[in-house]
């Protein structure tokens, strides 16, 4: 081919198609180049009949084609309309293998062999359509598949499923659900172990392979594929069985050597980095433009608007504001000055230390997702003990801490660009001090996740956090009218480490004598007695440990290992030694904090020797809840079943209180000693649910409360994320008719959840799937359900620093 | 100033209480019913009433008034554990104070009555009242004995898993009887086709299934498998292993319902009652007010 386009687009996704057609409206002379036979390959690949969100809603789409929440059919169909009808030149089964030239000459070579010109590359290949391919002998064999749509619609079929991660495992438990479908199934696993798959699904394939539906072959490969075998290697040798296909699930990978092959940086060696950008979407490589998921946005929206943003770059309009300016306007709109968007974006970045490496892309970005506010000298930001865990910068003003709980006049002042708030952030407790404004005050807040992902991403945000946070948790914890000054020695030596779930950080009988901060997680203090291992004490985040041998010489008289992944820091015993001979004030705290813990020492002792039993089975009930997760849990639903008669109204009541959906399984999950952990969601300091939730719409609430917003796409990324399997998807039921009603008449389903038959009778076929899960009854007068629903006193609700203490023992619980 | 508006929050209740519905609020209830029994109880000692105690003395009257009241108000616990309101109350202290108060009117109703029985409407009322109160001590001692038993029979089980735990063993069973005789695969068979939800109530209260299918392909296999005799041994005691692991399965479901049924057994007289107890109350009270 010899003509040179304008503009070549590389994916047809969302992002691509919405360039292409923005090229198409200009009359620019284009083409989009789509690797497959069909358009926007992700969404296509999507299980039939899902539902497919458009978030975030306060985003106004700017493209030529639609696209609002529906079926991924309907969406399809739109598209592959709206591509015909606006003249989008594609061109299909156009793999791009390499990319060269320079700024209005480029050469994109295709996997077929032919070649394409181009003055401008827009890539928008996503993150998706990379999955890892067969390489065996006949792996390109039609009947070698890496997805599967519909398992309900393969019959009398010798399939082969390789790959034993959770969509192997999902694929081969889907063809075999039905016995009536008549399906041969074989999964094949490298390896021994399942490891890399979730739990339930390993079970549920266990169970599957025991009742003779499924054949698991562990430790084998795929030797060759043959049209109607496929010939493995065994531990014990080839093994030659039928099949009619195979269904390759072997994980996939971001096309990262590509990218990078055509001269585009990325912003960092991390797995999950993106390539750096200018705000116009182009890379490090002049001429190539980066968009959509590859740039890092995987909304629909978002890649939609990047699309035709990019396009009319390219076609030299540089007067077009984001699509987002209307936001950053309402935005900045209370704020006093009268300034533009752009001149309030500058004075953030300038004034805020931490923001000063960003570029004005990503300045956008955090500023979209954060709270700037004005605030009048005198206004309270936090009070101590809320929960919260966003990051705060003071943009101009100043605040006051107060650091003593007794003498609000004590604060330590923070000026213009110092940040706060950061221990929350960290330890995802509550908050440690009651924040107030000093003077009026510009306030940049920053919510958790985007704090996180600013941390990830800039180094230079790392190190500035981790210093100020070490230095001011030593101020906070130790207090005793400390300064910075006095311990910058300290602060030099500390170290941060993590710490793995198990690992001991202190050995009993070591003669370490450092300290050790707890940053993140918990930790469990145990001692060896008469043999056996008795628990001590639990201590959350922002406690310290270590300073008895310290003080008092000697060896380290009880272990401690982590109760959950935790990081701590750890302070060189010297450096804190000289410190304690210079502070008085600050030995006699940690005198009268060591007093305390001896109490408790002896006291355990003393149980031990008397009420042998009592002691045991606090220790034991204490571990079996922190292996139950309960060290990272910040407030979870206990049942005793001593006083549980099983009537499951803490499950109707959290239904009543919710939609008809209830949040909690009461009779599955774990029980030692009479004392039962229900399937119900513990709020953890570090929610794994938030981890990943593509519209962002998991929130720790006002009373701590985790929660999920109306903005949840349903996508279920939570619910694999959760290890406690407290997240479900589902469909909100129709109302219900009044209790009256069903007392009197007998009309509607009665209390609790409706069941499915009702539900479906009455609802909405086409209603989407939600992530549903325990938001603690925020909002609801006389706090959670469950607990206002249980009869007999069964069904607590605790937090671990509360339960875990040997004064509750002693009430003999 | 989405933070500003957050400290504005109501602050939230604190922790819940690890009490039992008996011990609520440190006997509170108890308290409460025993000093009003004793007083009522001083009350009908001292006073004079001529010609003698009886409901219709300005005392009966004020009995029986606070004696209907109180049941009606007892009866509305079961539309408290149902609606699901948001507000200050806990199903448990109602449920203490229902079950303390409800132990109090043997007291009330009795001196209201002034211990005269006869064949008519009004000791009809009494006689049911009496059932309600029984049943619910009968209650009270389930909910009192039976929790940690049912707990410690289930362990880490659901109830739906034990079920697809029985059900996963009959599938194996069903698979290992093909290769074996008629007779034999005939015996499975009925253990099979047994519903483990089968039997009377009374067979599942008592935990006693005597003509139980599995129970007796269990010791007919069992004892074919350890006769050696025959040329399939091998498949015979697979299949006797796998009874063996069946009649665990089901004595531990069995004993399961049996916890479940005779912690339930008692709302089917308590409530039923207590509807045939108000008709009897506003029949014996309009009755009264008729013959006044």
């Amino acid at each position: 081919m010899t003509s040179t386009y304008k503009v070549a687009i590389v994916g047809s996704g969302p992002a691509g198609l919405s360039a292409a057609a923005r090229a198409a409206q200009l009359g620019m002379y284009h083409i989009l180049l789509e690797k497959t036979d069909h358009l926007s390959d992700t969404i296509f690949r999507y299980q039939k009949g899902k539902h497919v969100m458009a978030t975030p809603s306060q985003l106004v789409l700017r493209s030529d084609f639609d696209f609002d929440a529906g079926k991924r059919e309907k969406i399809l169909q739109t598209w592959n309309d709206q591509a015909a009808s606006q003249n989008v030149q594609v061109r299909y089964r156009s793999e791009v293998t390499a990319i060269s030239g320079s700024p209005g000459a480029f050469t994109l070579k295709l996997a077929d062999g032919e070649s394409i010109n181009a003055e401008a590359v827009i890539l928008a290949i996503g993150t998706q359509g990379n999955p890892n391919l067969m390489r065996c002998p006949g792996g390109d064999l039609p009947h070698v598949e890496y997805q599967l749509d519909d398992p309900t619609a393969i019959l009398d079929e010798h399939i082969t499923v390789i790959g034993a991660g959770d969509a192997g495992i999902e694929n081969a438990l889907g063809l075999a659900a039905d016995p009536e479908q008549r399906n041969v199934v074989t999964i094949v696993n490298r390896s021994s172990d399942f490891s890399r798959a979730k739990d339930a699904n390993v079970k549920a394939l266990t169970s599957a392979a025991e009742e003779g539906r499924i054949t698991i072959l562990t430790e084998t490969s795929t030797n060759r594929i043959e049209p109607e075998h496929i010939v493995l290697d065994t531990r014990d040798g080839e093994l030659r069985i039928p099949c009619n296909r195979i269904i390759a699930r072997m994980g996939s990978a971001p096309p990262r050597g590509f990218v990078e092959s055509c001269g585009i940086e990325f912003s960092s060696k991390d797995r999950e980095a993106f390539p750096i950008l200018s705000p116009v979407f182009e890379s490090t490589a002049p001429g190539i433009f980066v968009i959509g998921a590859l740039a890092g946005y995987p909304l629909i929206k978002h890649c939609m608007n990047q699309g035709y943003d990019v396009v009319e770059f390219i076609n030299g309009n540089t007067n077009l504001k984001p699509a987002d300016e209307p936001i950053l306007e309402t935005k900045f709109s209370k704020l006093p000055g009268n300034r533009s968007v752009d001149e309030w974006l500058d004075v953030l970045r300038t004034e805020i230390e931490i923001l000063r490496d960003l570029t004005p892309l990503q300045m956008r970005e955090f500023t979209l997702d954060s709270d700037v506010s004005f605030v009048r000298k005198g206004d309270v930001i936090f009070d101590r003990g809320a929960p919260g865990s966003s990051l705060f910068n003071v943009a101009s003003g100043g605040v006051h801490v107060q650091v003593n709980p007794s003498d609000p006049s004590i604060v330590v002042p923070i000026g213009t660009g110092a940040m706060f708030g950061e221990v929350g952030l960290i330890s995802g407790r509550k908050r440690g001090a009651t924040v107030v404004a000093a003077e009026d005050s510009i306030l940049m807040e920053i919510p958790r996740n985007s704090a996180l992902k600013l941390i990830a991403t800039v180094p230079a945000v790392k190190r500035a956090v981790t210093r100020v946070s070490i230095e001011r948790q030593l101020l906070q914890l130790f207090k005793a009218g400390l300064s910075p000054s006095d311990i910058a020695e300290v602060v030099e030596s500390a170290e941060t480490i993590s710490v793995r779930a198990g690992e001991s950080i202190i050995a009993e009988g070591d003669e370490s004598y450092d300290i050790y901060v707890i940053r993140v997680g918990s930790m469990v203090v145990e001692r060896t007695i008469a043999g056996k291992t008795v628990f001590i004490s639990y201590l959350p985040a922002g406690s310290y440990v270590g300073e008895m041998a310290l003080i008092e010489g000697g060896r380290r008289t009880a272990s401690v290992r982590a109760a959950v992944k935790s990081e701590v820091i750890k302070l060189n015993g010297d450096a804190f030694r000289s410190l304690l001979d210079r502070n008085s004030a600050l030995l006699e705290r940690l005198k009268i904090d060591m007093a305390t813990r001896k109490d408790v020492n002896a006291h355990i002792e003393t149980m031990k020797s008397t009420f042998s039993d009592v002691a045991d089975m606090y220790s034991s009930v204490a571990s079996f809840l922190v292996e139950n997760g309960i060290g990272e849990a910040t407030d979870v639903l206990l049942i005793d079943e001593r006083l549980c008669v099983g009537c499951d109204n803490c499950e109707k009541a959290c239904a009543d209180s919710h939609d008809g959906l209830s949040r909690l399984d009461r009779e599955a999950g774990k029980t030692y000693a009479h004392l039962h952990v229900p399937t119900s969601c513990r709020h953890c300091e570090h929610p794994h649910c938030m981890a990943d939730c593509p519209p962002n719409a998991i929130h720790r609430g006002m009373d701590g409360e985790v929660f999920i917003d109306d903005t949840c796409i349903g996508c279920g990324n939570c619910q694999r994320g959760c290890p406690y399997g407290v997240i479900r998807m589902d469909k909100v039921p129709p109302k219900k008719p009044p209790l009256l009603n069903w007392l009197l008449f007998g009309s509607g389903p009665g209390p609790g959840e409706p069941n499915a038959k009702w539900a479906k009778k009455h609802g909405n076929p086409e209603a989407p799937k939600k992530a549903i899960k325990c938001d603690m009854c925020a909002g609801i007068e006389g706090g959670p359900s469950c607990v206002r629903a249980c009869p007999t006193g069964a069904a607590i609700r605790i937090s671990p620093e509360q339960f875990l203490s040997v004064s509750h023992m002693q009430k003999g619980s | 100033m989405a933070f500003l508006a957050r400290n504005k929050a109501a602050k939230r209740a604190g922790p819940s209480s690890h009490v039992s519905f008996l011990k609520y609020a440190d006997y509170r209830w108890l308290k409460i019913a025993s000093g009003f029994s004793a007083l009522t109880i001083l009350i009908y000692a001292l006073i004079d009433v001529e010609p003698r105690h009886s409901g219709n003395s300005w005392y009966g009257y004020t009995l029986g008034t606070i004696g209907a009241i109180l049941i009606l108000w007892l009866a509305l616990l079961g539309w408290r554990k149902r609606s699901i309101k948001p507000g200050q109350w806990t199903l448990k202290s109602w449920v203490s104070a229902h079950v303390w108060l409800g132990l109090s009117l043997i007291i009330v109703v009795t001196l209201h009555g002034a211990f005269q029985f006869g064949w008519n409407v009004h000791t009809l009322a009494y006689v049911l009242m009496m059932i309600v109160i029984l049943s619910g001590i009968y209650g009270i001692c389930a909910y009192t004995i039976l929790p940690k038993q049912l707990s410690s029979n289930r362990g880490d089980m659901t109830q739906v898993e034990m079920l697809d735990n029985l059900r996963s063993i009959d599938r194996q069973l069903h698979d290992a009887t093909q290769p074996l005789s008629t007779e034999l695969a005939n015996i499975i068979g009925a253990s099979l086709n047994d519903d483990p939800f089968s039997g009377s109530i009374l067979a599942r209260l008592k935990n006693q299934y005597p003509s139980c299918p599995t129970q007796y392909a269990f010791e007919t296999v069992g004892a074919a498998s350890r006769s050696k005799a025959s040329d399939n041994a091998d498949d015979i005691v697979r299949a006797a292993q796998l009874l063996s692991r069946k009649v665990t399965a089901l004595a531990n479901i069995r004993r399961h319902l049996q916890l479940k049924a005779q912690l339930e057994i008692w709302l089917y007289f308590h409530v039923p009652v207590t509807f045939a107890l108000i008709a009897a109350l506003t029949a014996h009270v309009v009755s009264v007010f008729f013959y006044w």
